[in-house]
């Protein structure tokens, strides 16, 4: 392990205490709501916080004792925060000047860093006259030039408009592909922590509440926050071997579990009836419609009921079925389409 | 719409009445602050004074109040050619006594007032600080390079005399520095920055032996004349011409004396 | 600060039926701002109008070339320039202190820096000499030790202009600080920038508009500082007897040469400020 970390940070109706673990050349993604706690994790790794308790070991040498100036780390801001009257050229070299290197040096480094993300062209350029895509990489270049051990980024695309965001997202997850340290990178955009993390740490209230592989966090949420966030409805029930019982549900699914279980589907999965429907799928249950709204290219319907769930449907089908709040349907779920795990 | 109107009409006021203060009240309804009030019983009488006449001229106005019941005295002490060109400016003083006949001319040039009478004269001390750490003993010791000295600058009756005396002693002494008023001379002796001034004889009395004056001969070659003035314009009319007179009486005169200064 | 607001066009300029429709709200007046602004624009340069109508203009060059004049205002633009330069040495590090240091009684220590401001200059000068004069608490030692006195010496001009001006740089300082945004100090900090390095490099150049106008400020106050000048400094030409002093004494017995002296002052002074400004605001 490169980096292992206690951060405990103590604050009047607040506490923060998480442990991180961080391999060479892995990307960790804190996500979490916000007030979460992720920022304040990353001031505390860089040295901006001082912790209450704790500490962070990176490559076998205690960090927490030292200020933030002499740990091995990299910072990307969330607004980037470029020094506004040096040149791209400039900041990109502010941090290997103070490192000891010479001036011609030091823009040497920094020549070569901009060149690599893209920017020869914008060397001489102030902050204030670059694009916020540029801003981001010149940031990334800057702190890509102390040769940290450490690399942080906080909400490093937020201050993007989503056309530029793609481009970014690409470009960043190769760079940090190439980035032999640790990072740590702090996001509560989902699609952001799936592309750049090789694994994900939810936080929620200063607590990790799950960790683990994207596409594990994805298929198997374990709190409302995660099964929001990865647009999945998820409960929390008891397995008897064959049916989950949520509430007064009982949800037959393809996976088998014994004791406490989680079960999760898609809204996509759900069907909706204005009548209680021939065959009778396996799990089918009355609800109230409380709310419908659009949802990319088709349509939310919020049911309330034995369970709160949320459905999509075409367009098309809300006009036949007659849908609207206040509303009593069916909502059927093939056992297929469920998902199950142990709590 | 009304409402909004009044409300300018208030600040407009206000701003009037602030650039009247500093216009001097003319042409305001008369306010408390004005000078000239003679609609009631209670009369005033204003009086620019010279700043060494502080003293006196405070004791001889509770005098003059006392004499004249419902009377009040009001002073402006200050330099007197500021205070003789506050009068050319259109003032509205009753009194002015100047510690200097040129600055007496100042307003009698301009016709403000006539015949003004010289009631005290001063006289020049050298002033030392307590203990006399130059041991200065007499004019000549001025002149030393080692002694610092401080004046009156050439352009304050003070300075004038100064260098009148020096300049009957025959002496050349360089001061370091050319003050701007008597008081300040004499703040200087009494903080000990300088060795020696040369002040007057009433300042150092009204020092309350913090500074300890030398009589010189040469000062009777720079006596200063006080000439006092009723002013021609007195807003107080006769009022004006009875403090003068009060100032002249043998009563003004035992203050006066009182306080350093010499009969003319 | 660009300046090039005025060639935009006003609303509703262009076309003329845009008239008969509602004129849009921004295009009017607010004259509840533009009637005090008037005011106080008047309020402030009338008196300026007053010297100018009263200048003897016939004897002006004359008098412009008297040895005195030009010593006096070589003496003011030196000793100005120099309390400046001490103001923003001693300053700027006190308004870091007071923008970026918790210590017990910060807010104490930030009136106690206005106290020259409030203080009457005159007096200001006495309590100078009592703490630097001749017998004074620092005076005396400086004397004993050093051999140095400082009342009625150029040093002493210097002294008694930065006791007075320094306020307008510290507040002025302060304030950019405090608006400045401390998180650019932690972007260099964990670019591996020492305190010092980050004050420098990155504090420093973040408010240096705001040292710029406290040092204009710091350095106009000194210009036009008399009372505890002359009370700590005394007057004497050629050492101390800078122009305010030497206007305070010409109004004494000649007004009209007071009044040219102080339009000496105004014009020089105007003159650097506007340049300075020009080069200020030419700069990248």
């Amino acid at each position: 392990m490169t980096l292992h970390a206690r951060l405990v940070v103590t604050r009047p109706a607040f506490t923060l205490d998480i442990t991180l673990e961080v391999a060479p050349g892995e990307v960790v993604a804190l996500l979490g709501p916000n007030g979460a706690g992720k920022t304040t994790a990353l001031r505390a790794l860089a040295g901006l916080l001082a912790l209450s308790e704790g500490e962070i070991v990176l490559d076998g040498r205690p960090l927490h004792t030292l200020p933030a100036e002499h740990r091995p780390i990299g910072m990307v801001f969330q607004d980037y925060l470029l020094f506004p009257h040096l040149s791209a050229l400039d900041n990109v070299a502010f941090g290997p000047r103070c490192q000891g290197a010479s001036r011609a040096e030091a823009r040497r480094t920094a020549a070569e860093l901009l060149e690599r993300v893209g920017l020869a062209a914008h060397a001489a350029a102030r902050p204030r006259q670059l694009s916020g895509g540029q801003a981001q990489r010149v940031a990334l270049a800057r702190a890509l030039a102390v040769r940290p051990r450490l690399l942080l980024l906080d909400e490093p695309l937020a201050a993007l408009d989503a056309h530029t965001r793609l481009e970014i997202r690409s470009r960043l997850r190769r760079h940090l592909a190439d980035f032999d340290g640790a990072t740590v990178l702090v996001t509560h955009d989902p699609l952001d922590a799936m592309v750049l993390a090789d694994r994900l740490i939810v936080i929620e209230h200063g607590a990790i509440v799950q960790q683990g592989a994207p596409g594990e966090v994805a298929r198997r949420p374990r709190t409302d926050y995660v099964a929001r966030l990865v647009g999945l409805n998820l409960y929390r029930g008891l397995g008897d071997g064959a049916r989950i019982k949520v509430g007064e549900l009982a949800f037959s699914t393809v996976e088998q579990v014994e004791g406490p279980a989680f079960v999760a589907f898609s809204p996509a999965a759900v069907a909706l009836y204005r009548t209680r429907p021939d065959g009778s799928p396996r799990n089918l249950w009355r609800a109230r419609i409380d709310g419908i709204e659009r949802h990319g290219d088709n349509v939310r319907v919020h049911l309330e009921g034995p369970i709160t769930a949320v459905a999509d449907i075409t367009p098309a089908a809300v006009a036949e079925l007659d849908l609207a709040p206040g509303r009593e349907v069916w909502a059927s779920l093939k056992a297929a389409e469920t998902h199950a795990y142990p709590a | 719409m009304s409402r909004r109107l009044s409300r300018w009409a208030t600040a407009l006021a206000a701003v009037l009445a602030l650039a009247g203060v500093t216009a001097c009240g003319s042409g305001r309804p008369a306010a408390s602050a004005s000078p000239s009030a003679p609609a009631s019983g209670a009369k005033e009488v204003t009086v620019f004074a010279a700043a060494s006449l502080t003293g006196t001229f405070t004791e001889l106005g509770k005098a003059f109040e006392a004499a004249n019941p419902g009377t009040t005295v009001r002073f402006n002490f200050g330099s007197s050619a500021t205070l003789a060109q506050q009068i050319v400016q259109g003032a509205p003083a009753d009194v002015f006594a100047a510690a200097s006949p040129a600055t007496m001319k100042t307003v009698t040039d301009a016709g403000l007032a006539s015949a003004p009478a010289t009631f005290v004269r001063n006289r020049l001390q050298i002033a030392v600080p307590a203990g006399n750490p130059a041991g200065v003993d007499e004019l000549k010791d001025l002149a030393d390079p080692k002694v610092k000295v401080a004046l009156c600058a050439p352009q304050v009756p003070c300075g004038a005399a100064a260098v009148k005396a020096l300049e009957a002693a025959g002496l050349k002494v360089t001061p370091v520095t050319l003050e701007q008023d008597v008081k300040a001379t004499l703040t200087k002796v009494e903080l000990g920055e300088v060795d020696a001034a040369l002040v007057y004889t009433t300042d150092v009395i009204a020092s309350g032996g913090e500074v300890r004056g030398i009589a010189f001969p040469e000062a009777g070659q720079a006596v200063n004349d006080y000439p006092i003035a009723a002013l021609a314009k007195a807003p107080a009319g006769d009022l004006a011409g009875r403090f003068v007179d009060l100032v002249l009486s043998q009563r003004g005169k035992d203050v006066l004396i009182k306080a350093g200064f010499e009969a003319p | 600060m660009s300046g090039s607001q005025g060639s935009r066009p006003a609303p509703g300029g262009g076309a003329g039926a845009a008239r008969t429709g509602g004129r849009e709200v921004s295009g009017r007046l607010p004259w509840m701002l533009v009637a005090p602004a008037v005011l106080g624009l008047a309020f402030l340069v009338l008196p300026l109008a007053g010297l100018l109508i009263r200048a003897p203009w016939s004897t002006l060059l004359q008098r412009l070339a008297e040895p005195q004049v030009l010593e006096a205002l070589r003496l003011s633009l030196v000793s100005a320039t120099v309390a400046t330069a001490a103001c923003l040495l001693l300053g700027v590090p006190l308004a870091w202190l007071l923008a970026r240091v918790e210590f017990p009684g910060r807010r104490l220590v930030r009136a106690l820096v206005t106290v020259p401001l409030v203080l009457p200059p005159v007096v200001g000068g006495v309590a100078l000499l009592l703490v630097l004069g001749r017998r004074g608490l620092v005076g005396q030692w400086l004397e004993a030790t050093f051999g140095v006195t400082l009342p009625f010496t150029t040093a002493g001009v210097i002294v008694a202009e930065a006791f007075v001006a320094m306020p307008f740089l510290v507040i002025s300082v302060e304030g950019a600080l405090r608006a400045a945004d401390r998180r650019f100090e932690e972007a260099a900090a964990t670019l591996g920038a020492s305190r010092w390095t980050v004050f420098r490099r990155v504090t420093l150049p973040l408010i240096m508009p705001g040292v710029v106008a406290g040092a204009v400020l710091c350095w106009a106050r000194a210009l036009g500082e008399f009372g505890a000048t002359i009370t700590f400094a005394g007057n004497f030409p050629g050492t101390t007897q800078t122009m305010p002093l030497a206007v305070y004494l010409a109004l004494e017995t000649e007004p009209e040469a007071a009044i040219v002296l102080s339009l000496v002052l105004l014009a020089v002074s105007v003159a650097i400020l506007a340049g300075l400004r020009d080069r200020w605001v030419a700069a990248p």
